[in-house]
């Protein structure tokens, strides 16, 4: 490597550019710099200025921290842990419970998991191990894609398309067939919890295959290679091969996918129908915690009530942090160029 | 077959070949057709929804406010403009934020341990549910003024567009290849100006783009802006009052009972729909162009 020697080089030469110019003008190039004066001063401010960029994103997770807990101080104090684990929910008389949201969010995001999961990791394997090239880009544009749509337009979708196909065509058939369990009798009016958890499972399963894709995508070729040379089939190379090898990945995706349907606010509040009420039926109307703040946080009047909104939303966010931060970790353990596990 | 005396550690290799090969087979296939049961309707959903969106656009969904209830006609301009002034004071909070912070990363932080802890704190406030961001800018700015206003909904989403950002900028720089980096610093280039002038300038295509897709992100929230922004019937610019938004007129018009209104909400919703399809396209576009990718 030749350093030249006309230019005062600060660090790390890289010999062709610098070449190049040095060659060519390089008083030019060195009187514009000594314009500048002193690069000691702005580099520290620029530093300094970035640094606060990126240390604003603590402050945000802390201020809502802080503003969630201090807002819901009168419910805290009032009731305690009991709000949790009260049915009550009585404005006029300032008697609060949030039992019944807490069911509905739990019982939806469940229903989501339960039905788009299969289908997530069935799509995942198909796009990482046996897709064409040609198809693999489309797909995985219309994946990014529907992430993307935003709730209120899936939620425009439900009410119009999904509800009248689930009251007309679907809930009778699982009344008939499945009625004697308990679970699916009751009133068909289409706003439901079935109606929640089918709309949350379409809108969280992008989510899941593509993080899964990714998982899967990282675990090395070397594997699946010795696995088909041991002469597996096709198969036995995806289950020993790569899901084996990512399924901490694989779990850290589907709680992600989690930690969204718990969150998911207007696709639910536009199907659920909205009743604080916990019944075994999934066709009858149910109640989440998003969707409750959604409906009635800009009615709330007196102070109790905002604080009994508000620390509806404090156990929300609380529970979505430690759920993502679960899943975050889960995912980077695969992904972050751990040498894969062989088990 | 050499596997057979060899005995390779599969514990399936003991069942006889017919069987795996059905197996593996049957699950092949099981899941191509996970995949087709997922494609077809989201392909129906999307068509489904551009269909309804055409019939229901015309000219005057850009030009006229809502009417009342009874009339026909009537567009939703004011929930447009009132979009755009939102998602404009978004711009001047996330962005900015967004893109030094990414810089930080990418830049300054490399694998370092605070390096890590802000990706991940990143990370996670992206999980966080948009409604919870709006109630905690509600405590803020709207408890403490005693009335809605459309900063505050501009506040909620700059906030929430600053983890896509960083993240998508971080992502881009790195993607910038070292040489050149090294040759701004060979020439005796200060590094905030190699910084912005060289890397980013380089990255630049990848990082708009990237703002592109957060500002469409958050251009679709409704939840956070129930509470702030709070909506207008009326057109209305100015900082300190109530303002309509896209999102929420198509919420309140979905929920309603008059055809008129529902018109008007498919139509807001194909809005929505294009401006996301353009920016995931684009942001596909750039990323895979190659000239970014195969530098490095």
């Amino acid at each position: 490597m030749t350093q030249p020697a006309k230019i005062h080089v600060s660090s790390e030469p890289v010999s062709r550019l610098s070449d190049v110019k040095s060659s060519a003008k390089p008083s030019v190039v060195r009187t514009f710099l000594r314009g500048r004066g002193s690069s000691a001063i702005a580099d520290g401010t620029f530093k300094v200025l970035v640094f606060l960029c990126a240390l604003s994103i603590f402050g945000i997770v802390f201020l809502i921290a802080y503003e969630l807990v201090s807002r819901s101080q009168l419910t805290l104090s009032k009731f305690g842990l009991s709000f949790f684990f009260r049915s009550a929910w009585d404005p006029v008389n300032g008697d609060f419970g949030a039992l019944p949201f807490i069911f509905g969010t739990l019982m939806s995001s469940f229903l989501a998991l339960l039905i788009s999961v299969p289908f997530a990791l069935g799509v995942a394997i198909f796009l990482t191990e046996m897709c064409p090239k040609w198809l693999r880009g489309p797909l995985s544009f219309l994946t990014e894609l529907l992430a993307a749509i935003p709730s209120v337009v899936y939620g425009l979708w439900a009410i119009f398309v999904l509800i009248p196909i689930l009251r007309d065509n679907v809930n009778p058939k699982l009344t008939f067939t499945l009625g004697w369990t308990g679970f699916f009798g009751g009133s068909n009016a289409g706003y439901s919890m079935l109606a929640a958890g089918v709309i949350l499972a379409i809108m969280i399963l992008p989510i899941i295959s593509s993080l899964t894709r990714e998982v899967m995508t990282s675990v090395p070729m070397v594997q699946r290679e010795g696995v088909l040379a041991l002469g597996a089939t096709r198969w036995e190379m995806i289950r020993i091969g790569v899901l084996r090898n990512a399924r901490i990945g694989i779990v850290g995706a589907i709680i992600l996918g989690l930690g969204r349907a718990l969150g998911e606010t207007m696709a639910v509040t536009m199907v659920i129908g909205n009743r604080p009420e916990i019944v075994k039926s999934l066709l009858a109307p149910g109640y989440t915690m998003a969707s409750v703040l959604a409906n009635e946080f800009s009615e709330a009047t007196d102070d109790l009530y905002l604080s009994a909104l508000i620390e509806i939303g404090l156990a929300l966010f609380l529970v979505t942090i430690v759920v993502n931060a679960c899943a975050r970790v889960l995912v980077w353990a695969v992904t972050r160029g751990a040498p894969a596990r062989v088990a | 077959m050499a596997a057979h005396t060899m005995r390779p550690p599969l514990r399936a290799s003991s069942v006889n070949v017919f069987t795996r090969r059905m197996k593996s087979g049957i699950v092949s296939g099981l899941a191509v057709l996970a995949t087709i049961i997922v494609v077809a309707p989201l392909i129906a959903i999307l068509f489904y929804l551009l269909k309804q969106g055409v019939t229901s656009l015309n000219w005057d969904f850009f030009t006229k406010i809502p009417v009342p209830v009874g009339e026909k006609g009537g567009g939703m301009e004011n929930a447009i403009v009132g979009s755009g002034v939102i998602l404009a004071i978004a711009s001047l909070i996330g962005i900015p934020l967004g893109i030094g912070a990414g810089i930080y990363l990418a830049e300054y932080a490399g694998e370092t341990r605070i390096g890590n802890l802000v990706r991940f704190t990143a990370d996670v406030l992206n999980g966080v549910p948009s409604i919870v961001m709006g109630i905690a800018i509600y405590a803020l700015i709207v408890l403490p003024q005693k009335h809605f206003s459309a900063f505050a909904g501009g506040v909620v989403l700059g906030v929430m567009m600053v983890p896509t950002v960083t993240r998508t900028t971080e992502e881009m720089l790195r993607m910038v290849p070292h040489a050149i980096r090294e040759a701004a610093l060979g020439l005796g280039v200060p590094t905030w100006r190699s910084v912005l002038t060289i890397t980013l300038r380089t990255a630049s295509a990848g990082i708009v783009t990237g703002c592109m897709l957060a500002f469409a992100r958050v251009a679709g929230e409704t939840a956070p802006l129930l509470f702030t922004a709070f909506g207008n019937a009326f057109r209305s610019t100015s900082l300190n009052e109530p303002i309509a938004a896209l999102p929420l007129q198509i919420f309140v018009y979905a929920v309603s009972p008059y055809d008129e209104w529902h018109r008007l909400a498919w139509a807001g919703a194909l809005v929505l729909i294009v401006l996301i399809i353009a920016s995931v396209a684009l942001v596909r576009y750039v990323v895979s162009r190659g000239t970014l990718k195969g530098a490095s």
